[in-house]
């Protein structure tokens, strides 16, 4: 069985007055396999948080299937064995940290006699310790970000949802709740975490699903969506005049006073080599060059499905086409 | 008690025990219901019965004004803060949610009531006039209208703005405090129709003004203990008919 099912999951929202129908999820289809951990990345406004909040029940959708662990996601039992970290938490700023974390494990029926032990192990936890007592009116953004992880962890969750849990982090912060996420998925637990941060899927993920508009355009193992996206080979060479290369191959380019070919992967480099020094230039370097994870996504935002990168592209991903940004329907 | 439902309740509470506005209210309530004292000196007749009169009437007052204040803002108050996300998000059904405001209200305004009500007592005693089981009683009543005023309060707060909500509640007390009247003015209309319009509002609306004993207190005539219990069970019936139209609202409700 999965950690997590989606199937088909529209959601629209109606403007004031019932006039205008925004459809913000265009069918999701995802699932996430128990023990992995998930990256859910979307640049903003794609539709990230509308379909968590489908997945935690704050949200009815229009039709499709959400399913936690075989269990219809708007069942309160469903949410048993979830721990949930809201976008930009707030949390009542009247209680301390551990009454907090009482009264949220008290929501799972969890009795405060036999929290108490553990509440300051899970402060602890998340880097919050010397602060159990301290009002969270007095909290900083990162601190109440880490309190929302706690918070999650307080029902000892087989799978953890988290809507940006690294935004409001210093980068101790973010070393910290990688260690931890990764640490989760040891115990086996299931992460599932949305992000626009392209570094963090990288780094953690082992399967990753792209959101764009709406709906999944890629989804799987992170190996396998790099080694399958077109790579591209970068021949270097000098002691070439233009004209010569233009010749050789129109895709081409000065950098350092060097020449950089870009060639498809799939496209016969000997002979782009053996005609280069035929006509005197000299080979500096071949380098085959992956795609990363965010040549993927810039050129799914592109709306090219596996458009080789332009001679442009220098594996640091500039956006090929800026206006797209917004991703916004 | 479920736990989570208690722990809903005790949070409600704790958050009204935390705000300032609250004891503000309450101090209020005590200082006008002791001024009572001074308007016993300046008025001619029994001072006692104008003691208890115009106390009692204060304590009325600002019980009532908590009830309201703390009943509209509540709910409302974990949707805007989002707050509700966090909850919603545990198992714990939305009817448990509202279960656990409601309950948590009615502690606050126990322990609102009872402050008030403690020193007044020793106040009466104070001033001579001994324990008075009437006023108990009066204290009683008086807190099963403010069940159905906070349950009111929470209903309107599940789905309006505090403001509206505050409208609502407003006016659906001031109507209950007259209810009576519909049932005299009834026999004035010609047309069956609105004979029977009325009658039907006579029985929709919460009809408050049953819970107040004030006059049978203070004069010290007797209390029909009938007409205590049918109070009793008519707060019951209407809260618990107020609870379920939240909940039925709150069901539906989506959090974005
Ligand atoms: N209540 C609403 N009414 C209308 N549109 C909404 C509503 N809530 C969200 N949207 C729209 O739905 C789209 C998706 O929003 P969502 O919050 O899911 O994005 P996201 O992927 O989480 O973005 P971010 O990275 O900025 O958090 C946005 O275009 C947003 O404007
Ligand atoms: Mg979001």
């Amino acid at each position: 069985m999965k950690a997590l099912e989606i199937k088909g999951l529209k959601k629209s929202f109606r403007s004031n007055f019932l006039i205008k129908k925004f459809n913000i999820l265009k069918g999701i289809d995802l699932d996430v396999e128990k023990g992995e951990i998930y990256g859910f990345l979307g640049p903003n406004g794609a539709g990230k948080t509308t379909t968590i909040k489908c997945i935690m029940g704050l949200l009815s959708p229009d039709s499709g299937e959400v399913r936690v662990d075989g269990l219809p996601a708007h069942a309160a039992a469903a949410r048993q064995r979830i721990g949930f970290l809201p976008e930009n938490p707030y949390f009542y700023d009247y209680l301390t940290a551990r009454e907090f974390l009482l009264f949220s494990a008290s929501l799972f029926n969890i009795p405060e006699k036999e929290m108490r032990d553990k509440v300051a192990a899970l402060i602890h936890r998340v880097g919050l310790s010397g602060h159990e007592d301290l009002k969270l009116r007095k909290f900083s953004k990162g601190m109440i970000q880490r309190l929302g992880l706690a918070q999650a962890l307080v029902n000892d969750p087989d799978l953890l949802i988290l809507d940006e849990p690294f935004s409001g982090l210093d980068p101790v912060g973010r070393k910290d709740l990688r260690l931890l996420i990764l640490a989760l998925r040891e115990q086996g637990k299931t992460v599932f975490f949305s992000s626009h941060i392209l570094q963090d899927m990288e780094l953690m993920a082992d399967r990753v699903g792209i959101i764009l508009a709406g709906t999944i355009r890629r989804q799987g193992k992170l190996s396998e969506l790099i080694a399958r996206s077109t790579q591209y080979v970068e021949v270097v060479c000098d002691r070439i005049a233009p004209k010569e290369l233009a010749r050789i191959h129109p895709d081409h380019a000065l950098r350092d006073n060097q020449s950089v070919l870009t060639l498809a992967g799939d496209a016969d480099v000997n002979l782009v080599v053996e005609s280069i020094i035929h006509s005197g230039g000299r080979i500096l370097a071949v380098n085959p060059v992956k795609m990363t994870l965010e040549d993927i996504f810039f050129s799914e935002m592109a709306g090219g499905a596996n458009g080789v990168p332009t001679s442009q592209s220098n594996g640091t991903g500039a956006p090929p086409n800026p206006s797209t940004l917004g991703g916004k329907p | 008690m479920k736990p989570a439902i208690r722990g809903i309740a005790v949070n409600t509470f704790r958050e009204s025990a935390r705000n300032k506005m609250f004891y503000l209210l309450v101090f209020f309530g005590i200082l006008f219901a002791l001024s009572s004292k001074l308007v016993s000196f300046l008025t001619l007749g029994d001072a006692m019965k104008v003691l208890k009169d115009t106390g009692l009437a204060a304590i009325n007052f600002f019980c009532v004004l908590i009830a309201i204040f703390t009943g509209i803002n509540l709910v409302y108050k974990e949707i805007e803060k989002k707050t509700v996300f966090n909850i919603l998000s545990k198992p714990l059904s939305r009817d448990e949610f509202i279960a656990g405001k409601f309950l948590g209200l009615a502690l606050t305004m126990l322990t609102a009531l009872g402050a008030m009500a403690v020193i007044f007592f020793a106040f009466v005693a104070v001033s001579g006039g001994g324990f008075d089981l009437g006023i108990l009683l009066y204290f009683f009543m008086l807190y099963l209208e403010l069940l159905v005023i906070v349950a009111i309060s929470l209903l309107f707060s599940s789905f309006t703005t505090p403001i509206l909500s505050f409208i609502f509640t407003v006016s659906l007390y001031l109507i209950g405090q007259v209810m009576w009247t519909f049932n005299e003015f009834k026999d004035y209309l010609a047309i069956p129709l609105w004979r029977v319009f009325t009658q039907g509002l006579y029985y929709l609306l919460p009809n408050l003004h049953k819970f107040n004993i004030k006059n049978e207190v203070v004069m010290g005539t007797a209390i029909d203990p009938w007409s205590v219990l049918f109070s009793v069970l008519y707060a019951l019936a209407y809260v618990l008919a107020l609870l379920a139209l939240t909940v039925l609202i709150f069901r539906r409700r989506e959090f974005q």
